[in-house]
């Protein structure tokens, strides 16, 4: 079975504008924000932060769906499985920018009174909470941490694909290479959880508030960035399905994938809940100073829209069976959910460093557009690369008869 | 509740069973049901049953869970029994949700369960009908459901031209009725 992906022209000529607005919107904002105040200074690159650890983090999520289905022996994904491929295969090029984004901001960033507003435990001074994490928060770590995660991601993400495409000049039924991607994926998952699910979140989300910390942040991160990562699959599918490529994806793959979206909602919302009810439990003043800010104070209208996006849309928009069967229902909601974890981001990163000083105006909005288009540009070029549908593959067959 | 009449077909292959659905189906024939020993995929399909609404019966069972635990807890926390916890508020909702959670998990999953029952009519100390004893064995058993004009002859023909290895007319009950198999005398006498 041969199908070809050729980039509409309409797709390229959208994700270049998107890009070309993205880099209007940088040099803007380094021509206004970074001759501004402290503030302003502290905004431009807060915003890159946010947007680059959020895009680094969804696209990082489809090597981890190929591990986990490959280790599963799960042939559903294989239907559509060089769409995270794709994805998966571009996760380091945002993963470099996110590295130069807290590069520049640990190195060049400072505000007038030589503390890192960003990033406060890069300026300890005589601050006994940051001098005693020292031994963790610190350059040394942080860069080790970060680009050997990069460089990991970077690695398996091509490595799966190229995998996946060796398979279709390989022997008919021949099993080679679907035993080493399976022992490739037990080990990325090794890698996943001590970047994703650990490490990653520590020290890129975490660390703004360098005060305050939480045993549970890096799995709220991983089920925040899950949930997105899989409606960002959705959306590839539904719109290559409707190009009228993947001719073997059915409702039951699409349903399959709708089920993960809602499902994982209701888990995003389970370790967002955990993680403020114990602290409201406990009532601890270094714990309760970060729901403080959020709910209480300047960013109490984000804080609920995040709980109404995140948990009341999904649950009861996607709880019926036909709306996860419906191209329309899924695309509307993984849109929501995308934009919905992006405000959760935000409401992350955005009190440490800003305070009651936020906005969601041009520059935010300009940064994402521009970060959008970069996610668009690369994955329809690597997707034209290759067939779309992974001939070959032992599980084809099973892929094709699946239901959900 | 009611004593009718039912023409009994006996298969012994999903392959025969299959197309004499279909025959039944475009023949005019009313089908009461078909009795097979396990889970037959796409059977439901065949037939042509309706999709059911059991997980709406179950969305609501959620949220009377829901409003129960929520109320409930509410009336005895700030109207009936105030206690004062470490200074927290008395409408203090984060601390109900993990009760409130359980209880619209319990409510649904009973509720569900004892719904599913009633719409196949299964329950501990209920009967229902067996028009075959080896359908629960290894023979597929599809009824049809006669009137007063159906014709019993053509009724058994059409069903033997499907491919039935045996077919019988049988008045039975269609419903279910109160009663245990092994205290059957029991009943009998008591009803006598």
């Amino acid at each position: 079975m041969n199908d070809r992906f050729e980039i509409p022209a309409r797709l390229r000529n959208t994700s270049l504008a998107l890009i070309g607005v993205g880099v209007l919107t940088l040099v803007m904002g380094a021509v206004m924000l970074l001759s501004g105040n402290d503030m302003d200074k502290t905004r431009f690159w807060a915003v890159l932060l946010h947007d680059s650890v959020f895009f680094t983090f969804i696209t990082g999520v489809s090597i981890f769906v190929q591990a986990a289905v490959s280790l599963a022996q799960g042939a559903w994904l294989t239907a559509y499985r060089r769409v995270p491929e794709a994805i998966g295969a571009n996760a380091w090029i945002f993963g470099t920018i996110a590295l130069i984004v807290t590069l520049c901001i640990i190195f060049g960033f400072k505000d007038s009174h030589g503390v890192n507003t960003i990033y406060p435990w890069v300026t300890p001074g005589t601050d006994k909470i940051l001098l005693g994490k020292k031994a963790f928060l610190n350059p040394t770590m942080f860069i080790g941490f970060s680009v050997a995660t990069v460089a990991l991601w970077g690695f398996f993400g091509n490595k799966f694909r190229s995998y996946s495409i060796a398979q279709e000049s390989a022997p008919k039924n021949d099993t080679k290479i679907y035993w080493k991607v399976f022992r490739l994926s037990g080990l990325f998952l090794i890698v996943y959880g001590l970047s994703q699910m650990s490490t990653i979140p520590w020290l890129w989300v975490m660390s703004v508030q360098a005060h305050w910390y939480s045993t549970l942040f890096s799995w709220y991160n991983f089920a925040s960035a899950f949930v997105s990562g899989m409606s960002l699959i959705m959306l590839w599918v539904v719109y290559l399905k409707n190009q009228g490529n993947l001719q073997l994806v059915t409702k039951e793959h699409m349903h399959d994938l709708g089920k993960f979206m809602f499902a994982f909602s209701i888990f995003w919302t389970y370790l967002w809940f955990a993680q403020y009810m114990l602290i409201w439990y406990a009532n601890i003043p270094d714990e309760t100073v970060y729901f403080k800010l959020r709910q209480h104070g300047p960013y109490s209208v984000i804080f609920y829209a995040n709980f109404i996006i995140n948990f009341c849309m999904p649950i009861l928009i996607l709880m019926a069976r036909p709306s996860k069967r419906n191209y329309f229902t899924v695309t509307f909601m993984a849109m929501v959910i995308i934009f919905g974890h992006w405000l959760d981001f935000f409401q992350m990163i955005m009190p440490g460093p800003l305070g009651e000083h936020w906005h969601i105006n041009w520059y935010e909005i300009g940064t994402f557009m521009g970060f959008v288009g970069i996610l668009i540009f690369l994955v329809s070029r690597t997707l034209s690369k290759s067939s779309l549908i992974q001939n070959n593959s032992i599980l084809l067959k099973e892929t094709a008869v699946h239901i959900a | 509740m009611a004593i009718k009449k039912f023409a009994v077909a006996a298969y012994d292959d999903e392959d025969v069973l299959f197309p004499a659905v279909s025959k039944v189906r475009r023949s005019g024939y009313k089908m009461h049901d078909v009795y097979t020993p396990f889970p037959v995929h796409g059977l439901d399909v065949a037939m042509g049953l309706k999709e059911t609404d059991l997980h709406i019966a179950g969305f609501i069972y959620g949220l009377c869970g829901t409003s129960t635990a929520v109320g409930f807890i509410s009336w005895i926390y700030t109207i009936d029994w105030k206690i004062n916890y470490g200074g927290k508020p008395h409408f203090s909702l984060p601390a109900w949700i993990p009760i409130t959670f359980e209880l619209t998990v319990l409510f649904a999953a009973v509720g569900m369960v004892l719904t599913f029952c009633y719409l196949n009519q299964i329950m501990p100390g209920v009967k229902k009908h067996v028009f075959h004893p080896r359908q629960s064995d290894d023979l597929f058993i599809l009824t049809l459901e006669l009137n007063n004009h159906t014709s019993e002859a053509d009724a058994i023909a059409f069903l033997k031209s499907t491919g039935a290895k045996e077919t019988s007319i049988q008045m039975a009950e269609e419903s279910w009725w109160y009663g245990r198999w092994d205290k059957k005398e029991e009943y009998e006498a008591l009803n006598a």
